[in-house]
């Protein structure tokens, strides 16, 4: 499968309307490889709605979306560097999570799916559970699975929304630990999230929305919960 | 794209053979059909000529409708649609994967149906299998293939299950129509095989524009 490789993403004064309803407007920035951006505002400020553009599930109303030299029309050469963990788990909860891992990998064109499921299973510390059904799975395994899903390609760009729900401690510093591995690797990873303090000494870049406004950019913010009463509550 | 399809279709069945969800729905719905309409058209054991095709078709429609409904239904719980369309397989690979998951599973319902309306209306609809077999894969192919574009395009409406079969029904009648008339022209006592290969020739046809049409639509459909 053809797999268009990319070094940075550019948003250029994205917009997206539903309706009369503006749920993004004018959003500008850039993020390069080896770079962990976050999506911060409260619910409604248009985070899931940037991501879905960027996962090129949605067309930006205005504005345009870079990736490296491309554009979304790069279609499944693009698609194939995307990794995308929705706040919907995007799982079968009829099939296993084995067999969730295996047909996504097979979907995104891995030469042996069962052995990247094998792998993405113990990533997880879910290889004891890997022939029950999703939907016996605990809330925080899903995610884990769910997670392993969104990043079994090997994705160039990782778009995470809320990707701490329902894990438990642990799981959360192992969570902490991949995105960490994921920037080490040379991805982008763009992720909206409400846990402020999980995000703080994560993120390389915040972007603070509101009402789909991108309010204030920090780069390496530190001080995360001041920053986002002051800049949220403005 | 091949691979893309075969693990669409097989992970369709696996789940279905899992929950057996669509297909008891459709053959209870289906058989319900059959049962009410033998009920009233069949007196003293006497059906009026040519209603059997009729009632098959009338009872592949509504259960067609109810299975394009449910699979679609299926992939929005989990937001799974949206996952097959985040992948990097060419999204005709992704509808013609569901479109052959749907059609395989209206294949078993038809597989009861079409004995069950024989016997009920005394229609010789198993006097020449192979034609049939043929005019009941195209027409359900034809009906699927409109069918499976309208339910994913209205996954995310709210009232998907009104407006599926306003849409539905009125754009594949040419396709119920031609598949009632070459059920009818087997059925006769005195079987004209030109008249079952002009119907077939325009069920053919029907399922090559639609498909067309769909292939074409699909992706701009979907991304929004």
């Amino acid at each position: 499968m053809n797999r268009l490789d990319f070094n940075e993403i550019a948003a250029d004064e994205v917009s997206r309307h539903f309706g009369r309803r503006r749920a993004v407007s004018r959003v500008t920035f850039k993020a390069g490889r080896g770079t962990i951006l976050g999506l911060l505002g409260p619910n409604g400020a248009g985070k899931s709605t940037l991501l879905a553009m960027l996962a090129t599930l949605l067309r930006p109303s205005s504005g345009t979306i870079r990736y490296g030299q491309s554009d979304a029309a790069a279609g499944p050469s693009l698609r194939a560097r995307i990794g995308v963990l929705g706040h919907d788990l995007f799982l079968y909860p009829e099939l296993t999570a084995r067999e969730n891992l295996a047909f996504f990998a097979g979907l995104y064109g891995i030469a042996d799916p069962a052995a990247q499921a094998r792998d993405a299973l113990d990533r997880a510390g879910l290889a004891a559970r890997a022939d029950d059904p999703v939907s016996s799975l605990s809330r925080g395994m899903r995610q884990r699975v769910a997670l392993e899903r969104a990043l079994i390609h090997d994705p160039r760009l990782a778009l995470l929304d809320e990707p701490f729900t329902g894990l438990d401690d642990a799981s959360t510093g192992a969570l902490v630990g991949r995105l960490h591995a994921l920037r080490a690797s040379g991805a982008i990873v763009i992720l909206a999230t409400h846990d402020l303090d999980l995000a703080e000494g994560l993120l390389d870049c915040a972007i603070f929305l509101r009402d789909g406004r991108a309010v204030e950019t920090v780069a390496r913010p530190d001080r995360l919960r001041t920053t986002y009463r002051a800049v949220i509550g403005r | 794209m091949l691979r893309a399809i075969w693990l669409i279709v097989r992970k369709d069945l696996t789940v279905e053979v899992r929950s057996r969800e669509i297909a008891y729905t459709t053959l209870f719905f289906a058989v319900a059909c059959v049962l009410v309409f033998a009920f009233s058209l069949v007196q003293e054991g006497r059906a009026a000529e040519g209603v059997g095709p009729g009632v098959l078709w009338m009872a592949i429609m509504f259960a067609g409708n109810l299975a394009l409904g449910r699979t679609f239904e299926r992939e929005r719980q989990a937001e799974t649609l949206r996952a097959l369309l985040l992948a990097p397989a060419p999204r005709p690979a992704v509808y013609l994967g569901k479109l052959t998951g749907i059609v395989v599973l209206l294949a078993v319902t038809e597989a009861v149906l079409v004995p069950l309306v024989a016997l009920l209306f005394q229609a010789r609809l198993l006097a020449h299998p192979f034609w049939l077999a043929a005019v009941v894969a195209t027409g359900t192919i034809g009906f699927a293939a409109v069918g499976t574009v309208f339910a994913a395009m209205l996954v995310r409406a709210r009232s998907r299950d009104v407006l599926l079969p306003v849409l539905l029904y009125p754009i594949t009648v040419p396709v119920i129509i031609a598949g009632v008339r070459a059920t009818l022209a087997l059925v006769q006592p005195d079987f004209n095989a030109s008249l079952v290969q002009f119907w077939l020739a325009l069920l053919v046809a029907f399922d090559v524009v639609f498909v067309t049409l769909a292939l074409w639509t699909f992706e701009p459909v979907m991304t929004d």
